[in-house]
C-alpha cells in the first residue's frame, strides 16, 4: 500500500512534500524542509512539556478504550473514538493560551482535558443525561461539542469577530490578546458552513485557526470523495495561509499551531492547518470499518502511531523507563476512575425538559411544565 | 351594533419614556429604522448584520443611514451567505453581542435554516441555561408586491414550530417601532417577520413609547358577531373586510396576533366567548399553520362557546404562484367575508 491510495495527489508521500513534519515515523528528529520556519517554536519547549505531551496522549488513548468498552456494555449511547489522532489534538491544544477559545467538533476529548475539562463530562453527554455537559467559561473556554458537522466553524468565526469588535485581540500584548481555534474534519470540510466560515473569516480577518483533522474517513467515505485536492490548498482559494502537517507528529502539530495562533492573536488574520492523521478505530461504536477499509491501509497507519513515534523520540533523548511506566500506570488509573465515575452518573430531573428552552417566561412551555407535574403527581401514592 | 377602531395605546403614564413620547407619522420602514437606532443608542452591544444593509441601507432601505451614524463595526455588510450570517451571529451572541440579522427576502432564509433551528434555537438549552442567545432575525415576508419567486412567501410556521424561538410580526408602524426594540432586548432569539406590503403605508408612531409585552395579541377593532384573527399584512385586509361587513350589518371583532410564538390566547378566547364564531386568516398555506394551531387550541379551550367550527382563510397549499395571479392566491377582504358568512350560517 502506498500513500497515493490514501491521498489522491500523493502529497503525503512525495519527497518534495510540503507537509510539515519534525519526527520521522520511527521517531527521529528530522524536520522536513517546510518545517524550517516553525522550528523556533520547538526551542521554547521544556522537558516538562515533552513529558506532558506524552502523558496526555497515553492517558487519552486509555480513556478512549475504556469509554468504548462502556458503550459496548450498554453504559453509553455512543462513543466517538479518538484513537490515532492524539498527536494532532495534543500538539494543537498545547499551542493555545488560556485566554483563547476552543470550538471542538466532537472527537477532541484530549483537547478538552488539556483545557481543563473533566472528560467524564463528555461521557455525561454520551450517556444521555445532558445535551451539553459543561460550562465552557469554567473549563478553559472549551466550548460544547457540536454534532451537526461544521456548524461550529461559523460559531467560532462569529466568536472571533466578536474578539475583534470588543478589542480583545491584536493589541500587541500576546499575554492577553485572544484568538479562536476551531476543530473540524475532512468530512465536515464538504459542508457549506465550513466554506462560509472560511469566507467570513477571510473577509473580516478574524483571529482564528481552522484546525482540520484529515483522518481519511468520514464514516465509510474516503477523503478522495470529499476533495480532489489536498484540503490545505483550499485555504489559498479563500485568501488565507494553509499548511499541511503530519498530524501524527505531536511536535509538528504544536509548532505549526503555535505560530498560527500567535499570528491570529497579533492581528495577522486567520489560517488553516490540515493535519494528516488516521481514525484507527471506528467512526463511532455504531460503525464497522472492516466493511469498507483495506487492512493494509490500517497497518500502514498503525505503523505511524503517534504515541509509539513520540515514545521512540523520547527514548532517543534518554527518557527513563520509570517515567514511561508511571505514565502507563497513571493512564490505567485515569481510565478506571473515569469508568467508575461514569457509572455513577445520575440522570437529571424531568424538569430539565423545560428549564432552559427560553431565558424569559414562555406561556406555552410554562403550561406544559405545569401539566406534566400534575400528570406525574396523579400517579403518586394517595392521588386519584 | 357598535364598531370601534381601537387606536394604538397611549403612552403608559408610569413609563419614564412617556413624557418624551413624540408623535410622528412614518412608514413602517422608517419606524423599524427608528426602533433599531434607538436600540443601538441604548446598548453598544447591539449590532446589525446582513446583505446590502450598509451604504445601500438594505434593499428596502430599512437600515438607511445607520452605517453612517454608527460605523461599520456596528453595521456589518456581510458576505452573501445566510447560514454564515446566522452562524456568525450565534458566535457573536456567545461573545456578548446582540446581533440583528437582516434576511433580504422571505424565500432566502432557508440557507440559514439549519443554523436557526439546529443551533440558534437550542443553544441555551444545550448549554443548560449557561448562556443567552439574544439574536433577532428580521425577515421581510409576504405577498401583494408583485414580485418573482422566493420574494413573496410566508414561512412563519416553520419557525413557530421550532422550540426555542420566539416569532413575532407587527402589522403597523407603531408596533414595528416598539416591537423591534423589545425583540432586541429579549434574551431569546426572535424571528421578526416584517410584512413588506405594509412597509410603505404611513402611520402614527409615538417615539419614545415602549409598548406592551412583545407577546400580547390585541383587539384592533371591537365587534360582536364574529372574531377574526390575523397577523402582519393580513390585519389591514381584515380591517377592510370589517368595514365591508359593517355596511352589511355584520360586526367583526379583529385581533392582531402580533406574536406567533408564543400565541397570546386570552384576547382570542375572551372574544370567542362573546361572538361564538372564529375565522383565522393568514397569507401562508393553511396546512399545519399558525391558523391551524389557533383553530385547534380554541376548539379545546372554548368548545362550549363556539357556535360554528373555526374556519381558516389562507393561501392555498401550493407554492406562491406567479405574481400575475397572486390576487387569486392571497386572501382578500372578500375571501375573509366568504368565511365570515359561512361561519355565521351555522347559528
Amino acid at each position: 500500500m502506498t500513500a497515493q491510495t490514501i491521498d489522491p495527489t500523493g502529497q503525503y508521500n512525495a519527497a518534495t512534500s510540503p507537509t510539515v513534519s519534525m519526527l520521522t515515523p520511527a521517531g527521529r528528529m528530522e524536520p522536513s524542509e517546510s518545517a524550517a520556519e516553525f522550528l523556533p517554536y520547538l526551542e521554547a519547549l521544556t522537558e516538562e512539556d515533552y513529558r506532558r505531551f506524552y502523558r496526555d496522549m497515553v492517558v487519552v488513548r486509555k480513556f478512549d478504550t475504556e469509554a468504548a468498552n462502556l458503550q459496548r456494555q450498554g453504559q453509553l449511547a455512543l462513543w466517538v473514538p479518538s484513537h490515532g489522532q492524539e498527536a494532532a489534538q495534543v500538539g494543537s491544544a498545547y499551542a493555545t493560551r488560556p485566554q483563547d477559545h476552543v470550538f471542538p467538533s466532537y472527537r477532541e476529548h484530549v483537547v478538552g482535558m488539556i483545557r481543563g475539562l473533566d472528560v467524564v463530562d463528555v461521557l455525561r453527554m454520551l450517556r444521555g443525561v445532558t445535551l451539553g455537559g459543561w460550562k465552557p467559561e469554567e473549563h478553559g473556554n472549551f466550548h460544547l461539542y457540536t454534532l451537526v458537522l461544521a456548524s461550529q466553524t461559523l460559531h467560532a468565526t462569529g466568536y472571533a469577530m466578536g474578539m475583534q469588535l470588543d478589542g480583545s485581540t491584536a493589541t500587541g500584548t500576546p499575554e492577553t490578546d485572544q484568538a479562536v481555534i476551531v476543530y473540524y474534519g475532512d468530512g465536515a470540510s464538504s459542508q457549506g458552513d465550513a466554506s462560509e466560515a472560511l469566507v467570513f473569516a477571510a473577509s473580516y480577518q478574524s483571529p482564528q485557526v481552522f484546525f482540520l483533522q484529515n483522518n481519511q474517513w468520514a464514516i465509510s467515505v474516503p477523503v478522495s470523495r470529499q476533495s480532489r485536492t489536498p484540503l490545505y490548498l483550499r485555504a489559498g482559494g479563500f485568501g488565507m495561509p494553509g499548511t499541511q502537517i503530519d498530524g501524527n507528529d505531536v511536535l509538528a502539530s504544536y509548532a505549526v499551531t503555535r505560530k498560527s495562533m500567535d499570528d491570529a492573536r497579533a492581528g495577522r488574520g486567520p489560517s488553516l492547518i490540515e493535519a494528516l492523521t488516521y481514525r484507527v478505530g471506528a467512526h463511532t461504536t455504531a460503525d464497522d470499518p472492516t466493511k469498507y477499509r483495506d487492512p493494509d491501509e490500517l497497518a500502514y497507519w498503525v505503523a505511524r502511531d503517534p504515541i509509539v513515534r513520540f515514545r521512540s523520540y523520547l527514548q532517543g533523548r534518554g527518557i527513563e523507563q520509570q517515567f514511561l511506566d508511571a505514565v502507563d500506570e497513571e493512564a490505567a488509573d485515569f481510565a478506571a476512575d473515569a469508568r467508575r465515575r461514569a457509572l455513577e452518573i445520575t440522570g437529571p430531573q424531568r424538569s430539565v425538559i423545560f428549564d432552559n428552552v427560553y431565558a424569559e417566561p414562555h406561556a406555552l412551555v410554562a403550561e406544559q411544565r405545569a401539566w406534566l407535574e400534575r400528570y406525574e403527581a396523579s400517579f403518586e401514592e394517595g392521588s386519584h | 351594533m357598535t364598531d370601534t377602531t381601537v387606536r394604538p395605546p397611549a403612552p403608559t403614564p408610569t413609563s419614564p419614556d412617556a413624557q418624551a413620547a413624540a408623535s410622528v407619522t412614518l412608514p413602517m420602514t422608517k419606524a423599524l429604522n427608528a426602533g433599531m437606532r434607538q436600540a443601538m443608542l441604548d446598548d453598544p452591544k447591539v449590532l446589525l448584520m446582513g446583505e446590502d444593509i450598509g451604504p445601500l441601507g438594505g434593499v428596502f432601505r430599512v437600515t438607511e443611514g445607520l452605517i453612517a451614524e454608527f460605523g461599520d463595526k456596528r453595521v456589518l455588510d456581510t458576505p452573501l451567505a445566510e447560514s454564515g450570517i446566522i452562524g456568525t451571529a450565534i458566535g457573536l451572541a456567545m461573545r456578548g453581542f446582540r446581533p440583528v440579522c437582516e434576511i433580504q427576502f422571505d424565500g432566502f432564509v432557508f440557507p440559514g435554516f439549519d443554523q436557526i433551528t439546529s443551533q440558534l434555537a437550542r443553544m441555551r438549552n444545550r448549554h443548560e441555561g449557561g448562556l443567552i442567545m439574544p439574536v433577532v432575525i428580521r425577515i421581510p415576508y409576504g405577498g401583494h408586491i408583485g414580485s418573482i419567486e422566493h420574494h413573496q412567501e410566508s414561512p412563519e410556521a416553520y419557525f413557530a414550530h421550532t422550540p426555542g424561538l420566539r416569532v413575532v410580526s407587527p402589522s403597523n408602524p407603531h408596533d414595528a417601532y416598539w416591537m423591534m426594540q423589545q425583540a432586541i432586548r429579549s434574551d431569546d432569539p426572535v424571528i421578526f417577520f416584517e410584512p413588506k406590503s405594509r412597509y410603505w403605508p404611513k402611520g402614527e408612531v409615538l417615539l419614545g413609547e415602549s409598548g406592551t409585552s412583545l407577546h400580547e395579541s390585541k383587539v384592533v377593532r371591537v365587534g360582536t358577531d364574529v372574531t377574526v384573527t390575523g397577523h402582519g399584512a393580513m390585519v389591514s385586509v381584515l380591517l377592510q373586510a370589517a368595514d365591508l361587513a359593517a355596511a352589511e350589518g355584520i360586526s367583526m371583532e379583529v385581533i392582531d396576533l402580533r406574536s406567533l410564538s408564543p400565541i397570546d390566547y386570552d384576547p382570542i378566547l375572551e372574544s370567542v366567548q362573546k361572538t361564538g364564531h372564529l375565522v383565522v386568516a393568514q397569507e401562508a398555506a393553511g396546512f399545519v399553520s399558525v391558523g391551524s394551531e389557533i383553530a385547534a387550541t380554541v376548539a379545546e379551550k372554548a368548545f362550549y362557546s363556539l357556535e360554528a367550527p373555526v374556519l381558516r382563510v389562507s393561501g392555498f397549499d401550493t407554492p406562491f404562484p406567479p405574481a400575475a395571479v397572486e390576487t387569486h392566491f392571497l386572501p382578500s377582504p372578500d375571501r375573509v367575508l366568504e368565511a365570515v358568512d359561512r361561519s355565521l350560517a351555522y347559528s
